[in-house]
């Protein structure tokens, strides 16, 4: 490696850390949003040269100004964080280029700069957890993440993205808190922060209390982070009421980072090294992700808010990605991280498609949503397609990894046939909820003002039909995330006795 | 004694659980950041009691000091960036606060549901 390209890992951070205060003073009109979708274009490339590499075999750390490790601040990027840096920069560079027009009516001009600032510091922010090495950067670039989304969520104009975004904080604090308690308490029995020098040295001190107490704050606090059932309650309200674009950028990512450190700790630092841990963490987690299917799922049925009812499905997608986990197998994880990959896809459609029709339908109620589709097909026709992946339909990409799920539950026997059954009534239900969409929009007749509504704008439609299509494209030619979550899964595993 | 011995462990315990306790059971917006404040300077108070180390001093290195104990520096540093980080959490709240009162009038939790839900 030359050149530019040992950089990478570093320039992933920093390119969107040091546009961010630059962005606010670019005050013309639409100057920032190409600022902004510029550097999160050239985020993504970064990304997708990063996967090149690691594709090829390779794994690449980088010592930050030249101090190795353990004195300076590493990063480490393999194919798990790949993985992620695609879907992270994907989304946000695909939300900004359909997201101007939504921007522009929901956020007043004279405020935008700062709009975009706070979103590239999320970008940073999520990059930076993905790339760092070790624990407490992680905490650094988790709370630079969720202090501007906080911001971003609160953004809109609807005031009540306010008390929710207030809940979003307050459980977003006491989730990183959590965190930094159990990563104190680990380097106080190993002197090191390091995640990789962790694992070394935890051995020693595996089988004393402290080590289980950090286990178990590091569990619960990432799990508040990711909103894994049962602490998820400030998910759908964040999502709800936050300016569209932002929804399509958070819901695609940000759970799914949180999940990357949950895992990254889990299986490298804890799970070999405490006894019966393997045990621990299926039985703790597999529970919740049954129940996050289950309820999450159900809950969704009876939603009548388009945008609530998506969210409360991210939180049973969240399930199936725990799920996966939990069997704590090669199979199962790969499962997981490609769903990780795939719900990113599918829900992502699925927001763009609503940021296009809520350009034309300012109320998301399904009262006041009746007929819209029959005016305005392709947006609808975009959200099928993201609605046919959810739920897992052969051809689509969601179809690729609840196979991956069926097949690893296949190998845990008399349980893995009770996880298929809830893997089935999951997706039975999604069925349902997205034939309760397809219900009101095409086939009730139209409300309000719902038959004279116009296509949304040509550039949103274009980003939106690009998304869709992704997700047949992925459900015919999945290699790509597979290789990455299959070199993932195993290097998490490889530890493991 | 043992349990006397390790005081500060229950301070940080006692602290957080105050903190914990205004969190979930405050209706009022500043009690409950008042109280994610109190919970998160328990942890950094956790952070520093575990850099000390007995007769241990400040981390300068001088001329003429020879077999000095010092007390870790490293928690005391990474506890700087989280009281920075614990400050715009406060800050940011608080912005979330004023912005909840311009738009409801009120800053009691049931009363924001009760408008939410007319």
């Amino acid at each position: 490696m030359t050149g530019i390209e040992a950089h990478l890992p570093v320039l992933q951070v920093v390119v969107p850390l040091l546009m961010a205060p630059l962005v606010i003073l670019l005050q013309p009109r639409g100057l920032a949003w190409a600022a902004t979708t510029a550097t999160s274009l050239m985020a993504f490339l970064v990304a997708v040269q990063l996967t090149i590499v690691v594709l090829g075999g390779q794994e690449l750390y980088y010592e930050l100004g030249g101090w190795s490790a353990p004195y300076g601040i590493a990063l480490n990027v393999d194919s798990f964080s790949a993985l992620l840096l695609l879907i992270l920069t994907g989304a946000s560079t695909l939300a900004l280029l359909a997201g101007k027009v939504s921007i522009d009516t929901q956020i007043e001009a004279p405020r935008q700069p700062l709009f975009y600032s706070a979103w590239l510091l999320v970008l940073a922010g999520l990059a930076g957890i993905l790339v760092a090495a070790d624990a407490f950067n992680i905490f650094v670039f988790m709370e630079i993440s969720s202090l501007a989304s906080y911001v971003l969520v609160a953004g809109g104009p609807d005031r009540r993205a306010l008390p929710a975004v207030f809940k979003y904080l307050v459980m977003g604090t006491i989730g990183a808190t959590f965190y930094l308690i159990g990563v104190g308490l680990v380097y106080m029995m190993t002197g090191t922060l390091n995640l990789l020098d962790m694992e070394a040295r935890i051995h020693e001190v595996a089988d004393l209390k402290p080590i289980l107490v950090a286990a178990g704050f590091i569990t619960v606090g990432l799990a508040l982070k990711a909103a894994v059932f049962p602490l998820h309650m400030w998910l759908p309200g964040a999502y709800t009421y936050a300016p569209h674009a932002v929804t399509v950028f958070l819901a695609a990512c940000a759970t799914k980072v949180s999940l990357y450190v949950l895992l990254r700790f889990d299986f490298v630092v804890f799970q070999q090294n405490l006894v019966g841990h393997d045990i621990q963490f299926a039985a703790f987690l597999m529970p919740l992700a049954v129940l996050a299917i289950l309820v999450g799922s159900a809950v969704a049925m009876f939603e009548t808010n388009l945008k609530r009812l998506l969210a409360y499905s991210s939180v049973a997608q969240i399930g199936y990605i725990l799920l996966g986990t939990s069997m704590v197998s090669v199979l199962g994880l790969t499962a997981s991280l490609l769903h990780m990959f795939n719900h990113a896809l599918a829900k992502g459609t699925l927001f763009l498609a609503v940021m296009c029709l809520a350009l034309r339908v300012t109320d998301l109620n399904f009262s006041h949503l009746a007929g819209a589709a029959r005016q305005m097909p392709w947006t609808f026709g975009a959200l099928m397609l993201g609605g046919l992946s959810l739920i897992g339909i052969p051809g689509t990409a969601g179809f690729i990894s609840k196979w991956y799920l069926i097949s690893a539950a296949l190998d845990e026997g008399l349980l893995g046939i009770a996880l298929i059954a809830v893997i089935v009534i999951g997706s039975l239900m999604a069925v349902v909820y997205i034939w309760r969409i397809v219900e009101t929009t095409w086939f009730k007749p139209a409300v309000d003002g719902n038959a004279t509504l116009s296509e949304a704008p040509l550039p949103m439609l274009l980003v939106t039909w690009f998304c869709a299509l992704a997700n047949l494209w992925f459900g015919l030619a999945p290699s790509l995330p597979l290789r990455l979550s299959g070199t993932a899964a195993e290097s998490l595993l490889q530890h493991l006795p | 004694m043992e349990l006397l011995g390790l005081y500060h462990y229950w301070v940080f315990v006692v602290l957080m659980m105050i903190g914990f306790y205004a969190i979930v059971a405050k209706v009022n917006l500043v009690k409950r950041l008042i109280g994610l404040s109190l919970f998160q300077s328990a942890v950094f108070l956790l952070y520093i009691t575990m850099s000390k180390v007995t007769g241990g001093t400040a981390p300068i290195l001088q001329d003429g000091m020879v077999d000095q104990v010092f007390s870790n520096p490293l928690p005391q540093v990474l506890i700087l960036t989280a009281i920075v980080v614990g400050i715009s959490t406060t800050a940011l709240g608080l912005g979330i606060v004023v912005r909840i009162k311009e738009e409801y009038g009120t800053i009691e939790e049931h009363e924001i549901q009760e408008i939410n839900q007319r």
